[in-house]
């Protein structure tokens, strides 16, 4: 065992927890500011100058709230729900590429958790595993409600990690790579373009099936506070609450990151190369560069919640099933023919 | 189905709608077609509404952070009410009880009481109201019990009344109705009182009138 490596990769991991957690934090905050002023409102600015302690008393809050276990309800499932949730949320941020490596004095110190050559395929079994967290946590309620958001949400998911995946095929036959580190080099140097420009349509189905992956506006509608009452959590309480509510939001940075990275040339933009700054100053700005687009990708999709309204169940169904799946299915024929004749 | 969409809708003038009043020139002509292919997709839709809502981005927000700034009200704003005293301090009220009266919430209750000898100092005349309470939660602020006052008593004043966390705080009683002796407990109500009130000018009871 490698003692370097093991404590480079914990330091590293400890440092992704925490910005993870520190950015769900304060999306709630984003959030709760961008919805005010779409609306020409001022937001919370009570908690510290401009309300920037909001998300810290919003977290005692939640701690400190009366935790209520329904008697009708299967008691271990009903905490295992939650922690599924957030764990997967969590996990998936392993395999995102967050920056050019540092080098501390001949020590090379890599930006990624892991560079799985299945990376991608390591990301979908993981966010599928984030459904069960919805359905067991929706189903251990013991509620009418939350059966039926619960329900809801894993339809959604199952419908729309399809069109997701055939999306992301479309994606591999150009870059040749499931891997995360080198989809996202392959949109860099002499020649090569962003992914967005190379598969437009696929981005596009992407982008919708993240919004629906992610359980946001305008596809929130295993959660629909008007008919479903929080939907599947609508019996959860205190802190279980929040991690719900947390991981949507870590799910919100994570798909932003991966957007960024699949799509968007991650931690690299056009002319990078060419600045020829030294290492340690290059990690730095790639790692600003990522975040940049992940942060606009994140006001992205608050943007689009408020806009757009929900949709109807039908109608969601009717996108995912009759119009998301056979267009990725068109793309990846397309982009499977033009790489055969025209490369 | 078009008449019915539409208010004004010349290509069908034998329609009921064509006898409609109008009332202004703003309504439109509303035609339900089906969408064609670029509206099916609903693309172009999503980011024009995307492109609205950005605008809001940067306007001014209508909101005023009520404690630090407040809101301009008008001159004659009747918020909440003042028992005044005399120019040398003693109180105009006589517990006549025509405020409670007038009320039409019923918000006002009085009890009268006699002046004591030692007491000139106090009062103005031989009566006065030992309990004067406002319900705050009831008081409707139309300043009838303002017009009925025919002692120069009673006014609204143009201070907001405090919110609070009890039923029982939003009864106020003459500690707080009542206007302090020296000059900076005074309230101005001056922008309240009627032309016939102002210096100079004969005092007409309102009862009188």
């Amino acid at each position: 065992m490698d003692w370097a490596l093991l404590l480079d990769k914990t330091i590293l991991i400890v440092i992704i927890f925490a910005v993870s957690l520190g950015i769900a934090a304060y999306s709630t905050y984003g959030e709760r500011k961008i919805a005010a002023f779409l609306q020409d409102r001022l937001g919370p600015d009570r908690a510290g100058p401009f309300g920037l302690l909001q998300p810290i008393a919003d977290g005692v809050k939640m701690f400190t709230k009366e935790e209520i276990i329904p008697n009708a309800s299967d008691k271990f499932l009903f905490i295992v729900g939650p922690c599924i949730f957030m764990m997967t949320a969590l996990m998936t941020s392993a395999i995102i590429p967050w920056g050019k490596s540092f080098n501390f004095g001949g020590h090379e110190f890599g930006l990624q958790v892991a560079d799985l050559n299945v990376g991608l395929l390591y990301l979908f079994a993981v966010v599928s595993i984030g459904g069960y967290g919805i359905m067991i946590g929706g189903w251990a309620s013991n509620n009418k409600f939350a059966l039926l958001g619960a329900l809801r949400a894993a339809s959604q998911m199952i419908s729309y990690e399809l069109a997701m995946g055939m999306s992301i095929v479309a994606l591999l036959l150009i870059n040749n790579s499931l891997s995360l580190r080198e989809i996202v080099d392959g949109q860099a140097g002499d020649g090569n373009v962003w992914n967005v420009v190379r598969q437009p349509i696929g981005f596009l189905i992407f982008l919708i099936c993240a919004f629906a992956e992610c359980n946001r506006a305008p596809f929130d509608l295993p959660e629909s506070e008007s008919e479903l009452i929080g939907g599947y959590h609508t019996e959860f309480s205190s802190m279980k609450l929040g991690l719900f509510l947390f991981a949507e939001y870590i799910n919100m940075f994570i798909s932003s990151a991966i957007i960024a990275s699949l799509y968007f040339g991650g931690y690299h933009f056009p002319g990078i190369d060419s600045l020829d700054l030294p290492q340690n100053i290059a990690a730095i700005v790639s790692i600003a560069v990522l975040f940049a687009k992940i942060l606009f990708f994140i006001f992205f999709f608050m943007w689009v919640r408020w806009t757009l309204p929900r949709f109807r169940y039908d109608q969601l169904m009717n996108l995912g099933w009759k119009i998301l799946i056979p267009l990725s299915i068109v793309n990846v024929l397309v982009t499977g023919a033009w790489i055969t004749f025209f490369k | 189905m078009h008449g019915l969409l539409s208010l004004n809708n010349l290509n069908t003038p034998n329609t009921k709608t064509e006898s409609t009043m109008q009332l202004t020139n703003r309504s439109k002509v509303v035609v339900k077609h089906d969408l064609n292919w670029l509206e099916k997709l609903y693309l172009p839709a999503i980011f024009s509404g995307l492109a609205i809502t950005i605008k809001h981005l940067f306007k001014k927000s209508a909101t005023v952070r009520y404690p630090e700034e407040k809101r301009e009200i008008a001159s004659v704003y009747r918020g909440q009410h003042v028992l005044k005293r005399d120019d040398k301090g003693r109180e105009n009220c006589t517990a006549c009880g025509l405020c409670a009266v007038a009320c039409p919430a019923e918000a006002i209750s009085i009890e009268a009481a006699e002046r004591k000898k030692g007491e000139e100092n106090l009062y103005r005349e031989e009566k006065y109201a030992a309990k004067y309470e406002i319900n705050m939660l009831r008081c409707i602020y139309c300043g009838l019990c303002e017009d009925a006052c025919p002692k120069d008593a009673i006014y609204l004043s143009d201070r907001i009344v405090p919110t609070a966390f009890t039923r029982g705080n939003f009864i106020y009683g003459k500690d707080i109705l009542v206007e302090g002796i020296d000059a900076s407990g005074r309230v101005d109500v001056s922008k309240r009182k009627k032309n016939y009130e102002m210096e100079g000018s004969p005092k007409q009871p309102l009862i009188n009138k």
